[in-house]
């Protein structure tokens, strides 16, 4: 009786089947996922990731949302044809603040992964009301009713405090102030030091061209808008990332 | 426990699972011979792409494989090569002042359609693909230049952006909102002079007393003949050229609260050659000073 008939056991007992499919699949799982967390070149340290301020969260929502992850990557591939067009290749650090991570897998619009201070607030307003008056060619719906849709978020430090949960470092300074800071970097007239100081590089000021009124178009283009800008790539070697 | 299963169907004369249901039997047929000999070439194949690229993951990193290929080293060095093709063009690019490019034939050639490539991929989403504009974003063709249309002039523009948060050297002008210091009906008035410069206003009655308005409020800035400032990114009010929406309504609503258009810094995305030769291509579609 050899080792290969034994298979009859197996398959006559549901519950041994279980245990060793779950032992195959926890070797597969090990050899695959467990070497990202301890890898260097899957950990690289880079200077300038920040969390989410409130704002730029609860624009990465609306983003989430509407869906925007179905016809826009965040996925800067390391060839030569996307580095020309969007700017240095994506780093793994790049996202690591990102719960679900947005790479997606489709472009029929371009790679948005460096898309912050590319273009003016007041264009991307203009795009999102009517893409095709900047870009005859676009197949983008409108989303023209972000202008007019106001900014709800129930309760923006539990948004955080969530995050926090899965790993993001979001400090009990930043939860304590989220719901002020959600407002004051939207609000040209607001004191938003603490915004800068809590969230470097933030962009602060009106976004959807309207002062008076926090929408959702300030939140998605105050999210967009710092797309891609937090790395500093002047600290950054490109030789010790090699893989 | 095989042997007692061991049952070769009548019919076919092929050997059985040993497994029944009801009284139906699976026929133990062999796998084709094409596929089992392409499932052991794929087997060998795979062992000979773990050894000759990067796979298994050890203890810190994954063993980099004999050929030591990395795509990211990869698309660097194609990057250099590109580079290297232009045949030293960007070194003297980026040794030069943008009027020495524009004084070498072949150096302004060169950047000219360089510039208007790198165009295509980062102004054309607001300048328009060919450089014409749109309401909000100037027309780059004409020779109405808001910040100088001097070489240098729009290197400089291009390079640190106008009203771009977080460069220094941003160009910045505001234009204030004049929905506060003035009445509907002076509002209205200073429109139909603005207007009059250039074509017919509605009531020709108010050209007169919007004339001594924009002395007293506007000349400032779009100077006393409304032929605008530089210095200011004030916009020459006396053509026909509108950024911002064309006839008195939209004169009015500028001056009660004004849009400010922004333009990124560009100098850190694409760094200063580039920067160089888009100034040179910019100023070669026509308008250039």
């Amino acid at each position: 009786m050899s080792i290969l008939d034994k298979h009859a056991l197996l398959e006559r007992n549901a519950t041994l089947l279980l245990v060793g499919s779950l032992l195959v699949v926890s070797i597969g799982g090990i050899v695959e996922i467990a070497p990202l967390f301890y890898l260097e070149n899957t950990i690289e340290k880079v200077e300038g990731m920040r969390p989410y301020s409130p704002l730029e969260l609860a624009g990465r929502d609306i983003y989430i949302r509407e869906g925007c992850y179905v016809c826009h990557s965040q996925m800067i591939r390391p060839f030569r044809d996307e580095v020309e067009r969007y700017g240095h290749y994506s780093l793994a650090a790049e996202s690591m603040y990102d719960h679900p991570f947005q790479w997606g897998s489709k472009r029929t619009g371009p790679d948005l992964a460096r898309v912050g201070d590319r273009y003016s607030n007041e264009w991307h307003v203009q795009h999102m009301i009517e893409p095709r008056s900047v870009v005859p060619e676009s197949v983008m719906p409108s989303y023209a009713f972000l202008k007019e849709t106001p900014l709800e978020v129930k309760n923006v430090a539990m948004n955080l405090k969530a995050n926090r949960a899965v790993g993001v470092p979001y400090t009990d300074e930043m939860i304590d102030n989220a719901a002020a800071d959600l407002k004051a970097q939207a609000d040209p007239n607001a004191d938003s030091s603490g915004v800068e100081a809590r969230y470097p590089k933030a962009k602060l000021g009106d976004f959807d061209g309207d002062p008076q009124r926090l929408t959702e178009m300030d939140a998605l283009v105050a999210y967009l808008q710092m797309l891609g800008t937090l790395v500093d790539f002047s600290t950054y070697d490109d030789t010790t990332g090699y893989r | 426990m095989a042997d007692k299963h061991k049952h070769v169907d009548e019919v076919s004369g092929v050997e059985t699972t040993g497994h029944e249901w009801d009284g139906i039997r699976e026929l133990n047929n062999p796998m084709p011979r094409w596929w089992v000999y392409s499932f052991y070439a794929t087997i060998i194949w795979a062992i000979g792409y773990a050894v000759a690229y990067p796979s298994w993951p050890m203890l810190t990193e994954a063993t980099k494989g004999v050929l030591g290929y990395s795509s990211r080293a990869e698309v660097s060095a194609e990057l250099a090569n590109a580079k290297a093709a232009q045949a030293g063009n960007l070194e003297r690019i980026a040794a030069s002042t943008v009027e020495d490019i524009m004084a070498d034939p072949e150096l302004r050639q060169f950047a000219i359609a360089a510039g208007a490539s790198v165009f295509k991929v980062n102004c054309a989403q607001c300048h328009g693909s060919g450089a014409a504009g749109g309401k909000g974003f100037p027309n780059l063709n004409d020779d109405e230049w808001l910040w100088g249309g001097k070489p240098e002039e729009i290197y400089q523009t291009i390079a640190h952006g106008v009203r771009h948060q977080g460069d220094g050297e941003t160009r910045v002008s505001e234009m204030p909102a004049f929905a506060d210091m003035l009445a509907p009906e002076e509002l209205r008035a200073t429109a139909a002079y603005v207007v009059s410069l250039t074509g017919t206003p509605s009531n020709p009655a108010l050209v007169e007393p919007g004339k001594q308005l924009f002395a007293d409020n506007c000349a400032s800035c779009h100077g006393a003949d409304a032929k605008g400032s530089r210095e200011f990114g004030a916009p020459n009010l006396a053509d026909a050229i509108w950024l911002k929406g064309e006839g008195e309504q939209a004169i009015v609503d500028q001056m009660r609260s004004p849009k400010h258009g922004v333009m990124p810094a560009w100098l850190q995305r694409i760094g200063d050659p580039v920067v160089k030769e888009l100034a040179v291509f910019v100023h070669s579609l026509g308008g250039g000073e």
